[in-house]
């Protein structure tokens, strides 16, 4: 097993046959006078796994955040589906390290929400159906009546996978969806985003604070430097799919989670 | 040798030691009886009242017996089941507190959401009412009257001027409680302004509103006896200003407490409403909140 290092500069390999899902382009973000981002140029392709990892306040979230619409860069361009991103985008599902279920509404009612907002009530009533297969897809069959403060951390964490998953995104932006769960749910979250993400070829962006778990999940793994943020480096994690617990044990694997961390301590970022 | 310490480890321990199990102190008031206790604070209330009646330190004409006291609010009782004037005042009170309430809401939930919502409203608009709030709202009386006159608006008016600012000031509070991944979140899905104002701020500051609500049904109260006090009327406040110029005293006494039924049960009104809409919130499931 090799480990194949690219610069993002340099671009993507030649003659990748998977179109572009995702385009970044020269993308930069400055608040005043204090540069946030700088030019970032990353390509996701159908059904890629890519992670950003580094340390806090290196820009991780700003980026996400401009990714998905929310946020407008400075300068550059953010392509996605061929369409440059100019506000939030129904092709695009979120998730957050908090849940974020409304406590007012049924679990079915929040992973409904999307479609309430975007199509209407009727339309939510109709995505009921679509919502209890997700909710026994991801093991919470029978809570769709539960109320938010009845679920667990990682039940309300899984709830919200089902409210990304209900306007069936093509891309999911995920901001360290799994830090604030204890380590064992954590562990079965990221089995369970593997199964979904390789089962719907989705094409997934995650921030994360867990070389593990980025290594874990990932085709490629982006290494920021903090303050002006930057991408160092992109690690390809080629090990085979799907991936397992065991392989995490495996010398493969440290070998790819040593090298991320020495990218990161040379930076001097832990 | 493991075995052995595990399974008789217990037995040994229970042999040795006999008295192994203990209880947390809990002091005596802590002890009490919610009921006893209540009830007990209302005897020892009478007890001591009955004592400082007979002392004869103060004036009877200040301070009436228990008993004097008791007699008058079975005969207040009786003169407003029997439908006698005082219902009609009780009434003409309950008018201008119900209405004073619901033009307070009107205003103050508008107010509340155009501070709340917009930095038009929170620039501009909050510093003139920051303004009004920290003045005495009971000076305003005599305004009210020479613009309204002496009838039920002027009456509603002050009750509506005092309960209007804590629901203003609630009500834009609430509208800030939603962090900031809610609202992330409702920007992702495409939501409107108007939608993400009333499926997700407006809710989320429930639990904010109704703390305003809550105050707001004790000012509206405080706000049209005032008003009757200074510019007389058909109302309670009337009543117990003529009875308290007479000196009967039992007479305010009891008008008082038939009074404070109605601010009661609009309180609980409000906090019965509050329940039905917050369920959801620890405030309503625990029970901390609401008076009790």
């Amino acid at each position: 097993m090799t480990t194949n290092l690219a610069m993002v500069a340099e671009g993507e390999p030649a003659g990748d046959p998977r179109r572009p899902v995702y385009e970044l382009v020269d993308v930069t973000k400055k608040y005043g006078h204090v540069v946030a981002l700088e030019p970032v140029n990353v390509t996701l392709r159908e059904g890629d796994f890519a992670a950003v990892i580094g340390p806090s306040g290196c820009g991780k979230s700003t980026l996400l955040k401009i990714m998905a619409g929310l946020v407008p860069p400075s300068s550059g361009a953010v392509v996605l589906e061929g369409q440059p991103v100019k506000g939030p985008r129904r092709e695009i599902g979120m998730m957050f390290q908090q849940a974020t279920l409304f406590p007012w509404c049924t679990t079915l009612e929040n992973i409904v929400l999307p479609i309430s907002i975007r199509d209407g009530r009727a339309a939510a009533k109709k995505a009921e159906k679509d919502a209890l297969e997700l909710l026994e897809l991801v093991g919470l069959k029978g809570f769709e009546k539960a109320y938010p403060g009845q679920l667990s951390g990682g039940m309300a964490q899984r709830a919200a996978i089902c409210r990304m998953l209900i306007t069936e995104p093509d891309v999911l932006l995920l901001d360290e969806p799994f830090s604030a769960l204890d380590e064992l749910a954590r562990d079965f979250m990221n089995l369970e985003l593997q199964r979904i993400t390789s089962a719907r070829n989705a094409t997934a962006f995650l921030i994360t604070h867990s070389i593990p778990e980025a290594v874990f999940l990932s085709d490629t793994v982006y290494v920021m430097s903090a303050r002006p943020g930057r991408i160092v480096e992109a690690v390809t994690i080629d090990l085979p799919r799907p991936r397992t617990m065991e392989m995490m044990v495996e010398p493969a694997f440290g070998a790819f989670v040593n090298r991320i961390r020495s990218l990161l301590d040379k930076g001097g970022f832990l | 040798m493991t075995d052995q310490t595990l399974s008789e480890a217990p037995s040994v321990a229970r042999k040795r030691y006999e008295d192994t199990v203990w209880t947390e102190e809990v002091a005596f008031i802590d002890r009490i009886p919610r009921g006893i206790a209540m009830v007990g604070l209302f005897v020892g209330f009478i007890v001591l009242w009955q004592l400082v009646y007979l002392s004869g330190l103060v004036s009877p004409l200040i301070l009436p017996s228990p008993l004097e006291t008791g007699a008058d609010i079975v005969f207040v009782g009786k003169n407003l089941f029997s439908g006698g004037y005082m219902l009609t005042a009780f009434f003409v009170t309950t008018q201008e507190v119900l209405v004073g309430f619901v033009i307070a809401m009107a205003i103050g939930f508008s107010l509340g959401i155009l501070v709340g919502e917009t930095s038009f409203g929170e620039r501009a608009v909050l510093p003139y009412l920051v303004a009004i709030d920290t003045m005495p709202k009971v000076a305003f009386a005599p305004l009210f009257l020479a613009w309204l006159g002496f009838g039920i608006s002027s009456k509603v008016a002050l009750a509506a001027f005092i309960a209007t600012f804590p629901i203003v000031v609630s009500t834009a509070a609430g509208l800030h409680a939603a962090d900031d991944n809610a609202r992330m979140l409702f920007k992702a899905m495409g939501a409107t302004r108007w939608q993400t104002l009333f499926r997700m701020k407006i809710p989320t500051g429930l639990p904010h509103i109704f703390t305003g609500l809550k105050i707001a049904a004790v000012g509206v109260m405080a706000g049209a006896i005032t008003a009757e006090f200074l510019g007389g009327g058909k109302g309670f406040g009337e009543l117990i200003r003529v009875a308290a110029s007479q000196l009967q005293t039992p007479r305010v006494f009891s008008l008082i407490i038939y009074l404070s039924l109605l601010g009661f049960v609009l309180f609980w009104t409000v906090v019965l409403v509050e329940r039905r809409l917050v369920f959801w919130h620890r405030s309503t499931i625990s029970g901390v909140d609401g008076g009790r």
